[in-house]
């Protein structure tokens, strides 16, 4: 069994380090330590302001609001807002539509995910399977949904679903299947707010799987052929043990941003029918901005990244024991 | 020996008919969006207009008031190129400088990619309200104006560049900030048009933020606009499509120009 090659990111990542070790190493021979000069302060300022004011403050902000009972008459006048201990939180997790929308997360996170990860790894090891010009046009099929406006392509998608005119359920006539509820039945919903984000999220996927299919030697390869491996042998014995770490990183952020997943259902039915379609997301996105309950808003997402971060610690965990 | 030859056929045919069932949405929404809007509602549908209508188009601008979404979407879009240049310096100042509380803050930046944006949404537009920014462009673009990832990204590259050019420009008495405009960013060329394209999607793309920031209809984007079209009480299908046509066609436009470097982004962030 091969050593496991690096993928690209990981050599890239890896490669650029030991460079910027090597380069930071000259600096120092040469470069008298300047600690009076307040130049790269100045340099990293701008954008360390705006990058931690919205995210590390941001939380902090998050964590006080979610104990306080700010609401829209609380923005006006701050004198209205009070401390009012963990009573957001109480008052979420006796709330059965926060314990739907937490179960409709964890159903587009099963549904997604895997299909997903499969997907795009046996799509992206097809598209490897020969450098010919063909199969390069035909890459760029694929990356487009990854880049176009959910929007839009929700927008799209609610006209092929629509149960009046749409084209699906013209092309089920076709075959003699009676008409499907797409949008309007609770499960089916589910399945057809899903499949958007499945057809949408897969060209990223693909991208970076090729990736890390481009940088496996192909000597490897052309070794097995010698033994007289098989095209599935080479793909189960080879390529995919050597994709261990491209899979594990696409599992993590395919999960994390399943996770976050908000605009198809906004926009294709707006967390219907009766809540059918409400991720944790919209959930918040609703309570903040609809009810304008900011500190229970706030609780909401403090819970949700609880869940995020739990969860990349256990992904993270489980990768360690992998790799021993 | 025969296996060989025709597996790539069958593996090429299987990718061509997926790629087409990729591509038609795509299809779906051109055609639809030049179809009058009765043809729109006939039942079968016609996959091709049999009338050819540039009628969607002309009522986004003229009934509503699409003229000036394009406008804030592309003000949005050059607000995040001065983010990238708030980027840039920092990927500098990071790859180039030795300054105490160097690790700990680049392993900040780093630790804000675990942070999802549903944590961020609310006290975000607290923030901003504070400082009475909502409703405003710039408060649209503010929240992702600078991407940890691409302060990553810069500062893995510029490390790459030899202190020697650099040293010699400061014997030379050039400034810093002369260093990097003049030296550094052309040097960079590679990655700032990976994070341009990258800039330029984020920005044109953008919806959850122009959605909670922009309170009143002067300052939508596209991405705003087009889900309000959802909205109305009758759906009206080719509008809808032209809608759509019009924040797509650009991107791909931009993707089949600069596919390379959005290839290259895409892989190097993962992410977005």
């Amino acid at each position: 069994m091969p050593a496991p090659a690096r993928t690209n990111r990981e050599a890239l990542m890896t490669a650029s380090a030991a460079q910027h070790e090597a380069a930071a190493r000259r600096v120092a021979l040469r470069v008298p330590w300047r600690s009076s000069t307040l130049v790269p302060y100045v340099l990293i300022s701008p954008a360390l302001l705006c990058l931690l004011t919205f995210s590390v403050l941001s939380i902090f902000v998050a964590a006080a609001v979610s104990l306080t009972n700010l609401d829209i008459s609380g923005l006006a006048d701050y004198t209205q807002v009070h401390f009012i201990g963990l009573h957001n939180y109480q008052a979420m997790f006796g709330d059965p539509a926060f314990w739907e929308a937490l179960g409709n997360t964890a159903f587009f996170v099963t549904v997604g995910v895997p299909t997903l990860v499969i997907g795009s790894l046996a799509i992206a090891i097809a598209l490897n399977f020969s450098r010919s010009r063909f199969f390069r046009a035909l890459k760029a099929f694929y990356f487009v949904p990854a880049i176009t406006a959910i929007v839009a392509i929700s927008l799209i998608w609610g006209n092929l679903y629509n149960s009046q005119f749409g084209l699906l359920n013209w092309l089920l006539s076709l075959v003699g299947i009676a008409p499907v509820q797409w949008l309007t039945d609770p499960t089916i919903a589910k399945l057809s707010v899903a499949l958007v984000a499945i057809w949408r999220g897969s060209g990223l996927d693909i991208i970076i799987f090729l990736a890390a299919l481009q940088a496996i030697p192909p000597e490897y390869y052309e070794a097995a052929a010698v033994d007289g491996a098989g095209e599935w042998q080479k793909i189960f014995r080879i390529t995919v043990p050597l994709m261990r770490f491209a899979i594990f990183f696409v599992t993590v952020t395919t999960l994390i941003n399943w996770m976050q997943f908000f605009d198809e259902p906004y926009v294709l039915t707006q967390g219907g029918p009766v809540h059918a379609t409400t991720s944790m997301s919209l959930y918040i996105y609703q309570q903040g901005f609809r009810y304008n309950e900011f500190g229970f808003a706030s609780a909401a997402s403090i819970v949700l990244f609880a869940i995020i971060a739990a969860v990349t610690v256990i992904q993270l965990r489980a990768r360690q024991d992998v790799d021993g | 020996m025969v296996r060989r030859r025709t597996s790539p056929v069958v593996v090429g045919a299987l990718l061509a008919a997926g790629a087409l069932l990729t591509a038609f949405p795509f299809f779906w929404m051109l055609t639809t969006s030049l179809k009058p809007i009765a043809e729109s509602y006939t039942y079968p549908p016609t996959v091709l207009p049999s009338t050819i209508t540039l009628d969607s188009y002309l009522r986004l601008f003229r009934d509503f008031d699409f003229g000036r979404y394009l406008v804030n979407t592309i003000v949005v879009v050059l607000i995040g190129f001065v983010g990238m240049f708030f980027v840039a310096m920092a990927g500098y100042g990071f790859a180039k400088f030795r300054f105490r509380g160097k690790n700990v803050l680049f392993l900040l930046v780093l630790s804000t990619l675990m942070i999802p944006i549903q944590v961020t949404m609310i006290p975000t537009y607290l923030i901003l309200n504070s400082l009475q920014l909502t409703n405003t462009l710039v408060g649209i673009a503010l929240p992702t104006l600078v991407s940890a990832f691409n302060i990553f990204l810069f500062r893995q590259f510029m490390s790459t560049i030899p202190d020697d050019i650099l040293e010699a420009a400061r014997l030379d008495g050039a400034g810093e900030l002369r260093i990097l405009w003049s030296m550094v960013l052309p040097l960079s060329k590679p990655i700032l048009a990976v994070g341009s394209v990258l800039t330029f999607i984020t920005g044109w793309n953008s919806f959850i933020w122009p959605l909670i920031i922009a309170n009143d209809q002067q300052n939508y984007t596209l991405s705003v606009g087009i889900s309000l079209l959802n909205k109305q009480l009758t759906i009206n299908p080719p509008l809808q499509m032209a809608g759509a046509s019009l924040m797509v066609v650009p991107i791909v436009i931009v993707f089949v120009i600069f596919q390379r470097y959005i290839v290259q982004g895409f892989t190097m962030s993962g992410l977005r």
